[in-house]
């Protein structure tokens, strides 16, 4: 789960992290009136939950109220990668004397937490990774015993800071680090962290994602989600146990399993059509389970056809043809569907099917096959 | 004889009272897996599918002796049932259990490792050695002992390809779910080299899915270290960038993790990999018969 700059730096702050002063505002007389608090010049910055604000125009400077009433006009309604943006963030501006890179991610290839740090901050940390690795410093924080506070001042030192500045750039590494692991964080990112002209150190801008299988024990960060920036049937799906994810084309897929299901997408693609969406119903697809699979595939419009693979496991095929047809009498589905049904009891669960007016076939490349012709065939 | 579990295993179920634990102990007792104990706190002297039930693991392991434990309970008692496991003297440990957060997961993965134990999973369907035993939640009848052993990162993805290996004709010595978290205790390159060194698998076959580079490490050890016939499969070719598809590992961050670099290292260490599931038998007989 995603949150928007302000919530990261407000949560950071918490932890200790030196932020920029700021204030959330969602209409150009709001900005003005925060630009007026906060005084002298300030920054206007677009919240959305997606990088390159800048490129696209999202932040401004602003040298009075006035300046940030039109950059908040500007700004506000703003499509940004196709997020809009529906509220800016006012911020102190800064006098910006260094720029640095620090953040708190996992290393999955070594299965622990990393921390890393650049001297190239402010701009994007990916380019910079792949254009001049050298330029990140890696550390990787014990798995028992956490991140070392000698650890933060190596980080320091190999940036290349004097000693004086190391030690209030450690206390921040820490405090990005136990943030990470208190928040239960999958990503803990400031960028720029930068040098005052008065030798301070502070955050200008922070980003904060999260690991969904850990919000149960943390509501307030649950409480932080912005449903403007949610797909709403994502969000419906989830509620009901089901993994959703909406794409551009027009076959809807309902599969049991991640794995099986994103296959079932690339065997779609493999046969000339174009995938709607990833589903995932779930371990035990029940009948309410599959009907709920139904109408948030048929919410789409642009779905031509239905793709129903199940390879029946721990999934009974006559579970889920039984779930099948008695979704089909609660949900009005006017696309063709074809389903594929093998593994346990798949012989009882056609049967069922064959009653409802249904051919399972027995692949899932006849199936892709099949409801790739079915979708065009509406088409024409 | 094929790898990790077999006619040896003495099989402790963790869990083993509730839904999907009660459930997936007596399919595994019916499929002929020596299962010797479970445990449930508060649930000793019951039974489950003729299966004694404990409080403890520690008294399990004292009265029945077990080598090997599977977790069916719920995500965030799994890292602690991981522990009581291996802290027992446990030497292989499967976990099923689906969405543990990964920061708990990254203590356990070390410990375990140190205490010189193997985790497999979490987030996985188990593994089977067809015909001897069968620790996971699969369904048992799509399996036919033989010689190709499997590594997949997916659930049902795996029942797909090993129902397309057995229709042909191509029985497995071991099929191992190693789990779709990122971080998980036995990685690709673990079983790789197991089913290198086991006499009994003459070939390999491999399933990955997009997300993490556990792939690429995997096409690097194989190019230098295994010599038997393999054919792959990758799955999320249509995955969009930046979405988790289902599983907490399978996502393309960073532009890193996708489908095509996957099969693109995997084919430049030899492994022939399929467009489609199907066709991996088709192409493992290639790589046999080359």
């Amino acid at each position: 789960m995603d949150v928007h700059e302000y919530q990261a730096a407000e949560l950071l702050a918490k932890h200790g992290v030196p932020v920029n002063p700021g204030r959330v505002a969602s209409t150009p007389d709001e900005a003005a009136a925060a630009a007026s608090e906060l005084g002298g010049t300030v920054a206007i910055k677009a919240q959305v939950h997606s990088g390159g604000r800048g490129k696209a125009g999202g932040i401004k400077l602003a040298h009075n109220p006035e300046e940030a009433k039109a950059a908040a006009e500007a700004i506000l309604g703003m499509d940004i990668r196709g997020h809009t943006v529906n509220k800016v963030l006012v911020a102190k501006g800064a006098d910006i004397v260094r720029e640095f890179y620090l953040g708190v991610v996992l290393d999955r290839p070594n299965r622990k937490v990393l921390i890393m740090a650049s001297a190239e901050g402010g701009v994007d940390i990916e380019e910079v990774a792949r254009t001049t690795p050298e330029k990140i410093v890696r550390i990787n924080a014990d798995p028992a015993l956490g991140f070392h506070s000698y650890q933060a001042k190596e980080l320091g030192f190999a940036l290349g800071l004097r000693a004086d500045k190391v030690h209030g750039f450690a206390k921040i590494a820490e405090h990005l680090y136990t943030a990470f692991i208190k928040e239960d964080a999958t990503l803990v990112e400031v960028n720029p962290l930068i040098l005052t002209g008065a030798g301070e150190w502070l955050a200008l801008d922070s980003k904060m994602s999260f690991d969904d299988n850990a919000l149960y024990r943390h509501k307030d960060i649950e409480g932080l989600r912005d449903m403007a920036e949610e797909n709403e049937t994502e969000l419906d799906a989830r509620s009901s146990g089901i993994s959703f994810v909406k794409l551009d084309g027009d076959i809807g897929c309902i599969v049991n399993g991640a794995g099986l299901a994103m296959a079932t997408m690339d065997a779609v693609k493999l046969s000339g059509g174009e995938p709607a969406n990833f589903l995932d119903v779930g371990g035990g697809a029940s009948a309410s389970q599959v009907a709920k699979a139904f109408s948030l595939v048929t919410s789409d419009p642009n779905v031509r056809a239905i793709l129903i693979n199940i390879f029946g496991g721990i999934t009974r095929g006559d579970v889920v043809a039984d779930g099948i047809r008695e979704a089909l009498s609660q949900v009005d589905v006017k696309v063709p569907i074809v389903v594929r049904l093998s593994g346990t009891n798949a012989e009882e669960g056609k049967k069922i099917l064959a009653e409802a007016g249904l051919m399972a076939v027995d692949t899932m490349d006849e199936a892709a096959e099949q409801v790739v012709s079915a979708a065009s065939g509406q088409a024409a | 004889m094929s790898i990790l579990v077999g006619n040896d295993t003495r099989l402790l179920v963790q869990g083993i009272t509730g839904r999907e634990g009660s459930f997936h102990a007596t399919q595994m007792v019916e499929y002929g897996t020596n299962v010797v104990a479970g445990v449930t706190p508060g649930k000793k002297g019951e039974t489950v599918a003729g299966v004694p039930v404990f409080d403890t693991v520690e008294e399990a392991v004292r009265k029945t002796n077990p080598n090997t434990s599977i977790i069916y309970v719920p995500a965030r008692f799994a890292p602690d049932a991981i522990y009581e496991a291996v802290d027992n003297g446990i030497e292989l440990v499967i976990c099923i259990t689906e969405g543990v957060p990964v920061n708990d997961m990254v203590p356990v993965y070390h410990l375990v490792k140190q205490k010189g134990a193997r985790l497999i999973g979490p987030n996985c369907p188990g593994l089977i050695t067809p015909g001897e035993a069968k620790v996971g939640i699969m369904p048992g009848f799509i399996h036919e002992p033989g010689k190709v052993g499997l590594v997949s990162r997916s659930g049902t993805l795996t029942y797909e390809v090993v129902d397309a290996l057995t229709k042909a004709g191509l029985g497995q010595s071991t099929a191992v779910g190693i789990g779709g978290d990122p971080v998980i205790g036995t990685s690709f390159v673990d079983v790789l080299e197991l089913f290198q060194n086991d006499p009994d698998t003459e070939a390999i076959v491999m399933i990955g899915v997009i997300g993490g580079d556990d792939e690429e490490t995997a096409a690097t050890f194989i190019k230098e270290h295994v010599t038997k016939p393999m054919a792959g499969f990758i799955a999320g070719r249509t995955a969009p960038p930046g979405k988790r598809m289902g599983h907490a590992g399978a996502i393309i961050s960073g532009g890193s993790g996708s489908a095509e670099e996957k099969i693109a290292a995997l084919e430049a260490a030899g492994v022939r990999v399929a467009d489609s599931p199907s066709k991996v038998p088709g192409l493992l007989r290639q790589a046999m018969n080359a």
